[in-house]
């Protein structure tokens, strides 16, 4: 099982982001990007040089931007609104409600760097709320994908369906993963371990560290499933009861631990499946310091994981 | 297809005449829906009823039985809350029966007190919170524009509703963008919910702020069809702003001019007084 995280390198998803969105473009002319003056953090200079008519950028003015995608979506037009995660949920939060979501507009958002990959930037530039304030709009699909693949599986589901879809997209580098799924399916959780004893679901940046810390239990006697939630929104909550069939859940996720997946989880367990529950995640404004640090200091490494694991498992015991 | 902008007789006269008595019925039956739902925004309403009849019965090119026709002319209603008025002139045009006017803010009814593209065939976006309606008639535009298609895109925004940041955000592009198949309608009734404009926080000199963002502006009568028309026909190489001057609650007396009437509904003797003044 240890072969789950390949080798081959760390990836930024928003490379793999990009190639798919140039790949759509190529073949659907209906295809266009909108920004907030974020070509360069949204890696979109090389689609402007392939489509300069299609990549319109409305300068640093996010409500205009998911504003305009929506009217761009009422002209025929299947636009891809890319900002900073944190900026394009948080200022346009009220476009992305009445101008997307209700008016179900076919719009894909997509939130750059989202979490805290901006690290020394601060809590004004970490995205950790955004799931939580996407996750009860109506008629919004949520993807966190993993990894470079399924960065650019989303992207071309995303496409493929007829309606909004929200897409977080990081720029912390990331292992490709050894999917036991052959395809991206929206609402589809992937199982990537079996294990019978505790479940660990992530998702996003999450994943490979919630692989290594399943690997960290095994050489401890300790089998853990793992999990990949990539969409939050619908909810796979059939894997979700799966996991808590082991009698022992572990949520996640780069996000604040309060209406993410954590969240999303356990409105499940406690309604359909009652378990003991560890939901690892941040817990407000975070101090300064870089990803990797803010990470390690609130658990969300394998050892982290693993030791949540260990608790749950004694508290289970007891 | 509608017929009238590219094929009239230049009748303004007959047209206007026309208009003007779309824009007395949609004052009744805004004032009806109102009285019988007992509460809406009639001052709004009454000062948007001519810019909506000269638009949906003079100007704008559609076919109300193919409503997501891809060539239609687009109508964004930016100041939401006017649904009498709105949901009036979307009936009148055949959009779907007069009669269903008569379930406006009735449980599960389709008539919402904001409009909903969901339910409601003719509405193009969802508004109600201000500020939404320019940036996504600025997306359609952009999208007519990549496509060549010769469609316009209209936008009618409140006064008040011009406080908003996002419409000066909007403002920006569709001038940096030379949007010349995008216009929009000020209705200039100076009062927004509880003060003058200009007294809360001023928007003078207005025009001059549109065309410092690069729009052509029209400043004209928002009651008299005979203005409204050229005025809307009549874009040229710029986004356009039509700053249409209007009276809020304009038609019945007692509402004309006052702030109070912004939202409320008239008591039966009101009502009846409304009524025969508009058939006056």
């Amino acid at each position: 099982m240890n072969d789950l995280v390949k080798t081959g390198g760390l990836f930024d998803c928003r490379e793999a982001y990009v190639a798919a969105l140039e790949a759509l473009a190529e073949a659907d002319e209906r295809i266009v990007a909108v920004v907030n003056d974020s070509v360069g953090s949204s890696k979109l200079g090389r689609f402007r040089k392939a489509f300069p008519d299609r990549l319109i950028n409305v300068g640093i003015a996010e409500q205009a931007m998911v504003g305009v995608g929506a009217g761009l979506a009422n002209g025929g037009k299947i636009p891809f609104v890319s900002g900073a995660a944190c900026f394009l949920t948080g200022r346009a939060l009220e476009q992305i409600k009445a101008d997307v979501a209700y008016s179900q507009a076919n719009v894909k958002l997509c939130g750059i760097s989202s979490g805290v990959a901006y690290g020394e930037l601060g809590p004004t530039h970490h995205s950790i709320e955004d799931l939580a304030w996407l996750r009860p709009m109506a008629n919004l699909t949520v993807i966190v994908p993993s990894d470079p693949w399924e960065t650019g599986e989303a992207i071309k589901a995303a496409a493929a369906v007829d309606g909004p879809v929200f897409v977080r997209i990081s720029r912390m580098p990331v292992p490709a993963l050894t999917h036991t799924a052959k395809t991206f399916e929206i609402g589809k959780a992937e199982t990537l371990r079996e294990g019978g004893d505790v479940a660990i679901i992530a998702n996003g940046v999450m994943v490979h560290r919630a692989v290594a810390a399943a690997e960290v239990l095994a050489a401890e006697g300790v089998e853990a499933k793992v999990i990949n939630m990539a969409t939050l929104t619908p909810l796979d909550e059939a894997a979700i009861l799966d996991a808590a069939a082991t009698g022992a859940v572990i949520t996640v996720e780069e996000h604040s631990v309060k209406g993410g997946l954590g969240g999303a989880v356990a409105e499940v367990i406690a309604t359909q499946a009652p378990c003991p529950m560890r939901i690892l995640g941040f817990p407000g404004f975070l101090p300064t310091g870089s990803a990797e640090f803010l990470m390690a200091r609130y658990g969300l490494t394998a050892d982290g994981v693993a030791d949540a694991a260990r608790d749950l498992l004694a508290r289970r015991a007891a | 297809m509608n017929q009238v902008r590219r094929q009239s007789p230049d009748d303004l006269h007959r047209r206007a005449t026309h208009v003007a008595e779309r824009a007395n019925w949609i004052r009744r039956s805004a004032l009806k829906m109102i009285f019988e739902a007992t509460q809406g925004h009639p001052g709004g309403d009454l000062s948007a009823a001519d810019i909506l009849a000269t638009l949906y019965f003079a100007v704008m090119r559609y076919d109300a039985t193919m409503p997501n026709d891809p060539g239609r002319d687009r109508f964004v209603m930016s100041k939401g809350h006017c649904t009498g008025a709105f949901y009036s002139v979307l009936a009148a045009a055949g959009f779907f029966p007069e009669e269903e006017l008569t379930t406006y803010l009735q449980p599960l009814s389709r008539l919402n007190g904001h409009p909903s593209r969901t339910y409601l065939p003719g509405v193009e976006t969802n508004t109600g919170p201000l500020g939404h309606g320019l940036p996504v008639a600025v997306g359609a535009a952009i999208a007519g524009q990549i496509d060549k298609a010769d469609y316009r895109v209209f936008v009618l925004t409140g006064d008040g509703e011009l406080q908003e940041g996002s419409c000066w955000e909007a403002a920006m592009t569709a001038g940096h963008r030379k949007l010349s198949n995008l216009t929009v309608i000020v209705d200039r009734n100076r009062l927004q919910q509880g003060a003058p404009t200009e007294e809360t926080v001023g928007l003078e000199p207005l025009a001059d702020k549109w065309r410092a963002f690069g729009w052509d502006v029209v400043e004209i009568d928002g009651h008299d069809a005979e203005a409204l028309i050229p005025a809307l026909e009549n874009p040229g190489g710029k986004p356009l702003c039509v700053i249409a001057s209007t009276i809020k609650g304009k038609g019945v007396s007692y509402m004309e001019n006052q702030a109070g009437w912004h939202h409320g509904c008239p008591d039966a003797e009101q009502y009846a007084q409304a009524l025969r003044e508009l058939s006056a």
